[in-house]
C-alpha cells in the first residue's frame, strides 16, 4: 500500500461512516416518529447500512 | 489497512447503536496507537513485534488444534494441544498427522517427498526443508493441493456435529407434545424470528418454505462460529476468505437457480424503461448479480477479521503500556469491545441471513405491476 | 487484495462446502422440516382453537338470546293466561249472576203465577161458598116467605108489577 491508497482508504470509510450516520440518525429520527413502524425501520435501516457497507469493504479491499 | 478496518468497523456499530462511549474509547485508541508508534524503544519492539506475529498467528489457519503454546526457559516452544491429520493431493493421496510437521519447525517426510509448513501454508521442500522466496518474500516452492483437516475444518465439523444434536434433540422434544423442551425453548423464538421476520416479509408466503432450511443453518452456523471464535479457543472460522466465499457461493447458486423468469427478464431486458438504457442496464444488473454475493462475503469476513485485530491489538497493548493506567485502560476498552463483539457475531449472521433472504425474494419475486 | 488471495485456501473452501452442504441436507431432514412441522401443527392448532373458542363465544350468545327470548315469551304466555283466567272469571261471575238473576226472575214469576192460581181458585170457592151460602138462605128466605097463600099471591102480583114495567 503506497501512501495514495491510505488516502484513498481514509476517504472511502470517512464517505461510509458519513453515509452510515445518515441513515443511523434518519431511522432513529423515523422510530420517533413512528415508533409502531420501528421493526420496519430497522430492517431496512440494516439493509441500507450493510449495502454501504458492503461497498466501503470491497473499495478497502481494492485499494 | 487492518487499522482502517477497524476504524471503520467501530464507527459503524456506533453510529447504528450510539454507543457515544465506544466512540470515545475509540477516540483514546487511535491517539495511543498513534503515541505507540512514535516513541518505538528497543525494548518495546520486541513486543510490539510478538504480538503482532501472535495476532497474525492466531487469525491464520494451522493444521493442528493447540490450545496455547508457551516458550520453555531454553526456548523450547511448547505447544498445548492435539494434532489433526494432514491430506495432500500431490501425485496420489498423502495423509498422514500433523504432528511430523511439529509447527514448521521440522520438515515431514512422507513417501519419499518432503513437506515444510511455512505462515499456515504446506510447502514441497526438499530434505533440508529449504524454502527459496522471490523478491517480495514469498515462498517460490510448490504447494501441494491441500485438503487437510485444519483446525478450522475440524471446528466447522464440531460445529456441524453440535448443530445437528442441538436441533435434533430440538425436533425430538416436539413428539412429546406441541412446546419444545430444554435447548428448544431458547431456540425456538429464533427460529420463529428467522422465519417471521426474515423469510416471510423478504421471500413471501408463497415460496419462503424452500429457502427456510438454508436461511436458518446459515443463521445459526455463521452465529456459532462467531460466538466460537470469541472464546479463547482461539478458533477463527468466519475469518477465513474460503469460508465466507463458501457461504456467499451457496447463496449464488441458490438465487440464480431457484430464480423465474421475470428475474431474469429484469436483468438483461429491464421493462419499463426505454430500451437504449435496457442496454446500458444489462451489463449494470449483470454485474450486481456477482456483487450482491461478493459483498456477503466480504462483509462477514472483514467484519469479523476487523473485530478480532481490534480486540487482539488492545489485548497487546496492555502488555506494551508498563504503567497501570494504560493497562487498565486497555483492559476496559478490550472489555467493552468483547461485548460489542458478541453482538456483532449475532447481527453479522443476522445480515448474512436477512441479506440472502433479500436475494432470495428478488429471485422469486412475481412482477405482474408492470 | 492480493494478501487475500495469498490466504486463500482451498481445502478449507472445499471442506468448507461440503460440510455446510451436507450439515444444510442433514439439518433439513431430521430437523428443520420436523421443527417447522411441529411450530406449523402448533400454530393451526392454537388457531382453530381460539376459532373454536370465538365460535363457542357465539353460540353461548345465541344461546342466551334464545333462553332471554323464551323466558320472555313464556312471560308473556303466562300474562295473556292470566289475564284469560280473569276475564273469564269475570264472565263467569256474570254469567253466574245473570243466571241467578234470570232463575230468580222466573222464581218469581211462577210464584207470582202459583199465587194468583190459589187466589183465583180461592176466589171461586169463595163464591161457590157465597152462592150456596146465598141460595141456602134465599131457600130459607123463599120457604118462609112462600109460606102463606097470600104472601105467594103477593109475591106474584109485585113481580108481575116489577115485570110490567121492565
Amino acid at each position: 500500500m503506497t501512501g495514495l491508497n491510505f488516502i484513498g482508504a481514509g476517504l472511502i470509510v470517512i464517505g461510509a461512516a458519513l453515509g452510515i450516520g445518515r441513515i443511523g440518525g434518519q431511522a432513529m429520527d423515523a422510530i420517533a416518529r413512528q415508533p409502531e413502524a420501528s421493526g420496519k425501520i430497522q430492517t431496512a435501516m440494516l439493509i441500507a447500512a450493510a449495502l454501504i457497507e458492503g461497498i466501503g469493504f470491497a473499495a478497502l479491499f481494492a485499494a | 489497512m487492518h487499522r482502517f478496518l477497524g476504524h471503520y468497523y467501530l464507527s459503524d456499530m456506533q453510529n447504528i447503536f450510539s454507543l457515544k462511549t465506544i466512540c470515545l474509547l475509540f477516540v483514546f485508541v487511535t491517539t495511543f496507537s498513534f503515541a505507540k508508534e512514535t516513541k518505538a524503544e528497543a525494548g518495546e519492539n520486541d513486543i510490539k513485534t510478538e504480538i503482532k506475529e501472535y495476532i497474525d498467528h492466531h487469525l491464520l489457519d494451522s493444521y493442528d488444534f493447540s490450545l496455547f503454546s508457551y516458550t520453555k526457559d531454553n526456548g523450547e516452544h511448547v505447544y498445548v494441544g492435539f494434532p489433526l491429520p494432514v491430506i495432500l493431493w500431490d501425485d496420489g493421496l498423502k495423509v498422514f498427522s500433523s504432528s511430523k510437521l511439529k509447527h514448521g519447525e521440522t520438515v515431514a517426510e512422507v513417501g519419499g517427498n518432503y513437506y515444510k509448513s511455512y505462515h499456515g501454508k504446506i510447502y514441497k521442500t526438499d530434505a533440508e526443508g529449504t524454502i527459496t522466496y522471490d523478491e517480495a518474500h514469498h515462498p517460490t516452492n510448490v504447494k501441494p493441493l491441500d485438503f487437510s483437516i485444519t483446525k478450522n475444518v475440524f471446528t466447522i465439523l464440531i460445529v456441524g456435529l453440535l448443530m445437528f444434536l442441538m436441533f435434533g434433540s430440538m425436533a425430538k422434544s416436539y413428539k412429546n407434545g406441541a412446546l419444545p423442551k430444554g435447548m428448544g425453548r431458547f431456540l425456538e423464538p429464533i427460529v420463529l424470528y428467522i422465519r417471521d421476520d426474515i423469510a416471510i416479509p423478504n421471500i413471501g408466503k408463497k415460496h419462503y418454505k424452500r429457502y427456510m432450511s438454508f436461511l436458518l443453518t446459515i443463521f445459526f452456523f455463521i452465529w456459532i462460529v462467531n460466538l466460537l471464535g470469541l472464546t479463547p479457543l482461539g478458533v477463527n472460522v468466519t475469518n477465513n476468505i474460503a469460508v465466507t466465499l463458501a457461504l456467499a457461493l451457496l447463496t449464488f447458486l441458490i438465487t440464480n437457480f431457484t430464480a423465474n423468469k421475470s428475474y431474469w427478464g429484469h436483468i438483461f431486458w429491464m421493462p419499463g424503461v426505454p430500451k437504449l438504457m435496457r442496454i446500458v442496464l444489462a451489463p449494470i444488473e449483470l454485474l450486481g448479480i456477482f456483487i450482491k454475493p461478493f459483498s456477503l462475503l466480504i462483509r462477514l469476513y472483514a467484519n469479523i477479521t476487523a473485530g478480532h485485530i481490534v480486540l487482539m491489538s488492545i489485548i497487546g497493548m496492555m502488555f506494551i503500556f508498563k504503567n497501570w493506567i494504560g493497562s487498565s485502560l486497555s483492559f476496559g476498552l478490550a472489555f467493552a469491545l468483547s461485548l460489542l463483539e458478541l453482538l456483532v457475531a449475532a447481527l453479522q449472521a443476522y445480515i448474512f441471513t436477512m441479506l440472502s433472504a433479500l436475494y432470495f425474494g428478488q429471485a422469486v419475486e412475481e412482477h405482474d405491476d408492470h | 487484495m492480493e494478501k487475500l488471495i495469498n490466504e486463500f485456501s482451498i481445502g478449507l473452501f472445499f471442506w468448507m462446502l461440503v460440510l455446510f452442504v451436507a450439515l444444510v441436507f442433514l439439518l433439513r431432514k431430521f430437523a428443520w422440516k420436523p421443527i417447522l412441522d411441529a411450530v406449523e401443527t402448533r400454530e393451526s392448532g392454537i388457531e382453530n382453537a381460539l376459532k373454536a373458542a370465538e365460535n363457542a363465544k357465539l353460540e353461548m350468545q345465541n344461546l342466551q338470546a334464545d333462553n332471554e327470548r323464551l323466558l320472555q315469551e313464556a312471560r308473556a304466555e303466562r300474562e295473556a293466561m292470566l289475564k284469560d283466567a280473569r276475564e273469564l272469571k269475570a264472565k263467569m261471575i256474570a254469567d253466574a249472576e245473570e243466571d241467578a238473576q234470570a232463575k230468580a226472575n222466573k222464581m218469581i214469576e211462577q210464584a207470582q203465577a202459583a199465587i194468583e192460581g190459589e187466589k183465583k181458585a180461592a176466589m171461586a170457592e169463595l163464591k161457590n161458598h157465597v152462592a150456596t151460602l146465598s141460595l141456602e138462605i134465599a131457600e130459607k128466605v123463599v120457604r118462609d116467605e112462600l109460606s102463606s097463600k097470600d104472601k105467594q099471591m103477593e109475591l106474584v102480583e109485585s113481580m108481575l108489577v116489577d115485570a110490567k114495567l121492565n
